[in-house]
C-alpha cells in the first residue's frame, strides 16, 4: 500500500482549491474551489482508511459524511448566491463592500 | 446497538418540535403563523426537563453510547443547558422583532432550533465525526438566517461573506482532521489522546493540529481568523446576531475544549503558543477596533471578539503546566466565561434590539440622553455593558477574576506576561463600554429625536429575555462563589484522563 502518492495528491488538490478561492472573484467558482478541497479530505479519509484497514472503517464513514454535508453545504451557497445575484445582478465577492471596518 | 434513551431526550424533544414547527408552517395559514414561534419557545422549554432528570436523578454519571462516541456526562451537561437557555433567549427577543417586518417565520425557527440542536451534539461528541456533524449543523442554519433579510444587500452581503468564510474554514478544520485521523488511526478522542503521545516528534501530526486551531479559530471569530464577523453581525438581523456571537461562538469553544483537554492534553507544546498568540491578538486588536465604533451592533461585534481572547487565555494557562489541579482550574475557568459571557452578551442585544425599535437606528450618538425619555432600557443597557465590562457587582467580574485566577496559578513567565496583555485590555475595554454609558446617561437629547414614545420598545418576550438576563447576570454577580462550585465538578469531568 503506497499511501503516500495519494497523500501528495490530496495535498495538490487541496493548494489547488486555497489558490482558486483567494484568486477567483466568482461566487460559484469560489464555490467549486472549497469543493476541490473538500475533495482533498475525501482522497485523504480513503487513503488513510486503506492504510490502517481497520474493521470500523472509520475513514469510510467520516468521508460519507463529508460528502454529505459537502452536497448540503452547496445548495445552501447557491441559494445565497442566487439571492445575491437577484438584488445586485452581480456574482463578483470584490462588489461586495458595502460594510468595512 | 444500544440507545440510551433518557440521555438522547433533550435532543429527540428539539428534533420533534424542529418537525412540529415545520408541520404547523405548511398547515397554518400566514396571518396565524406565530403559531411557530409559540411552539419553538415551548419545545426547547420541554427540552429542559430531561436535563434536569439526567442532572439530578438517579441514574449513571457518565451515560456511553455508540462505543464512545456520544456522551451524556457533567459536562455536556452543562453545556446543553447553556446552549437551551441561550436558544431560549435568542427565540424570546426574536418573537417581535421577526413579527414587526416581512420575514417567514416558521422557517426561522426552523433554521434557528436546527443549529441549537447541533450545539446540543457538539457537546455530547467525543470523536471527530459527530463533532463535525454537530459543528454543521450549528453552522449552516445561520448562513441561511445571516441573509433572511432578502431584499437587503447588507444582509444578503452578511451572508455570502460569512458562508464563503464559513465553508473555507470547514475544509480547513476536516484537512486537519484528516490527519488527524490518518496519523493516530482512530478518530475518537481517547484513541487520538493515546496514540497523539507518540506523535509530538512528528511535523504532520504538528501541522494536523495547527490546521484543525484554524478552523475553530474561525468559529470563535480569533485573530487573525475574524474578517467576517463584523460585517456579518452588522448585516444580519439582530436575533441572528445576539446567536451568533453567544451560541455558535460557545459551540466552537466546546469544540476547542474538548479538542484541547480530551484529544490532545498530550500535545500541548504545539496548542499552547498557537492559542496564547490567537488570545492576545484577538484582545488587542479586538479592543482597539472597537474603540473606535460608532455603530453599537459593530462595537459589540468587536467586543465580542475581544470577548472571545478573554475565554482563551486560560488555555494557555493549561498549557504551560503538567499539574493537573492548573489545567482543571484552567478548564472550568473557561466554561465559567463562556457562561456568563453568554447571558451578559445577550442581555446586551437584547438592549440593542429595543433601543434600536425605539431610537430607530443603531449608531451610538442617536442613543444620547435615552435614560431621559426610556429610563428603564438605560438602567439595563448600563447593566448589561458594564458588566461586559467586568465591574463588580455585576457577573463580568467574576467572569474576569477566574480568567485571571487561572492564568496567574501556573506562575510561569509567559502565562504572566499574557495576564498583563490581558489586564490592559480590560482597561482599554472598559472605555468604550463607559462611553455607551456616559452616551446614554450624560448626553443631550439630539435634535428631532422622538421621545413621546409612540412605540413600546420593551414587548412581552422580549422584557422577560431581558428580565431572565438581568436576574442572572445580578446574582452570578452577588453570589460568584456559590455559582462557581457548581462547575468545579464539571471540569474534572473534561480533564479526566490526563
Amino acid at each position: 500500500m503506497v499511501l503516500t502518492q495519494f497523500l501528495v495528491l490530496g495535498a495538490l488538490l487541496f493548494s489547488i482549491g486555497v489558490y482558486g478561492l483567494l484568486s477567483r472573484r466568482n461566487a460559484v467558482t469560489v464555490l467549486l474551489a472549497v469543493e476541490l478541497m473538500l475533495a482533498a479530505v475525501n482522497i485523504n479519509l480513503i487513503a488513510f482508511e486503506a492504510f490502517w484497514n481497520t474493521a470500523a472503517a472509520h475513514g469510510q464513514i467520516f468521508a460519507i459524511f463529508v460528502i454529505t454535508i459537502a452536497a448540503a453545504e452547496v445548495g445552501i451557497g447557491l441559494a445565497i448566491i442566487l439571492l445575491v445575484f437577484r438584488n445586485r445582478a452581480s456574482g463578483n465577492i470584490d462588489q461586495l463592500d458595502l460594510m468595512r471596518w | 446497538m444500544d440507545l440510551d434513551y433518557h440521555a438522547l431526550a433533550p435532543e429527540l424533544v428539539v428534533a420533534a418540535t424542529i418537525l412540529v414547527v415545520l408541520g404547523l408552517d405548511v398547515a397554518l395559514p400566514r396571518p396565524r403563523k406565530y403559531w411557530t414561534a409559540f411552539a419553538g419557545v415551548l419545545g426547547l422549554a420541554l427540552a429542559a426537563v430531561p436535563l434536569l432528570t439526567l442532572a439530578f436523578g438517579d441514574g449513571p454519571e457518565t451515560r456511553s453510547m455508540l462505543g464512545g462516541a456520544y456522551v451524556v456526562d457533567g459536562f455536556a451537561l452543562v453545556l446543553k443547558a447553556v446552549f437551551i437557555v441561550g436558544g431560549y433567549l435568542v427565540l424570546l427577543m426574536s418573537v417581535s422583532y421577526i413579527e414587526s417586518d416581512r420575514y417567514y417565520q416558521g422557517e426561522y425557527y426552523l433554521l434557528m432550533l436546527t443549529s441549537i440542536l447541533g450545539s446540543l451534539v457538539m457537546a455530547s461528541s467525543r470523536d471527530l465525526i459527530t463533532l463535525f456533524v454537530g459543528l454543521e449543523l450549528v453552522t449552516g442554519p445561520l448562513f441561511l438566517l445571516a441573509g433572511w433579510r432578502k431584499g437587503d444587500a447588507k444582509s444578503n452581503e452578511a451572508s455570502l461573506k460569512f458562508f464563503i468564510l464559513g465553508v473555507l474554514s470547514t475544509a480547513i478544520l476536516l484537512y486537519g482532521m484528516s490527519f488527524l485521523y490518518g496519523l493516530t488511526g482512530s478518530v475518537t478522542f481517547e484513541g487520538i489522546r493515546e496514540a497523539g503521545a507518540d506523535l509530538l516528534d512528528s511535523g504532520a501530526f504538528r501541522l494536523a493540529v495547527l490546521f484543525t486551531l484554524v478552523g475553530f479559530g474561525f468559529k470563535v471569530t480569533a485573530v487573525p481568523f475574524h474578517f467576517w464577523a463584523p460585517d456579518t453581525y452588522e448585516g444580519a438581523p439582530t436575533p441572528v446576531t445576539a446567536y451568533l456571537s453567544v451560541g455558535s461562538k460557545a459551540a466552537g469553544f466546546v469544540g476547542l475544549l474538548l479538542l484541547c483537554y480530551k484529544a490532545l492534553p498530550s500535545v500541548t507544546e504545539i496548542w499552547g503558543p498557537a492559542l496564547w498568540v490567537l488570545a492576545a491578538l484577538s484582545m488587542t486588536l479586538g479592543n482597539l477596533t472597537a474603540l473606535r465604533q460608532d455603530n453599537v451592533v459593530r462595537m459589540l461585534a468587536y467586543s465580542s471578539i475581544a470577548q472571545g481572547g478573554f475565554i482563551l487565555v486560560p488555555f494557555a494557562a493549561a498549557a504551560v503546566s503538567n499539574d493537573p489541579a492548573v489545567i482543571q482550574e484552567a478548564a472550568s475557568a473557561t466554561i465559567v466565561y463562556v457562561i456568563i459571557y453568554a447571558f451578559m452578551n445577550l442581555g446586551a442585544f437584547g438592549v440593542v434590539i429595543a433601543g434600536a425599535r425605539r431610537t430607530g437606528s443603531t449608531m451610538i450618538d442617536d442613543w444620547a440622553g435615552m435614560w431621559r425619555y426610556a429610563p428603564r432600557l438605560a438602567v439595563l443597557g448600563a447593566m448589561f455593558f458594564f458588566s461586559l465590562a467586568g465591574i463588580p457587582p455585576l457577573a463580568g467580574w467574576y467572569a474576569k477574576f477566574a480568567m485571571f485566577l487561572a492564568i496567574l496559578r501556573p506562575g510561569n513567565a509567559w502565562a504572566t506576561a499574557l495576564a498583563v496583555i490581558a489586564a490592559v485590555n480590560a482597561v482599554i475595554a472598559l472605555v468604550y463600554y463607559a462611553r455607551i454609558g456616559k452616551t446614554m446617561w450624560m448626553d443631550h437629547v439630539p435634535e428631532g429625536a422622538d421621545t413621546a414614545g409612540t412605540v413600546n420598545p420593551l414587548t412581552g418576550s422580549l422584557a422577560l429575555a431581558l428580565g431572565i438576563s438581568a436576574l442572572f447576570v445580578v446574582v452570578a454577580g452577588i453570589l460568584p462563589f456559590e455559582f462557581a462550585g457548581v462547575f468545579a465538578d464539571l471540569a474534572k469531568v473534561v480533564t479526566t484522563g490526563i
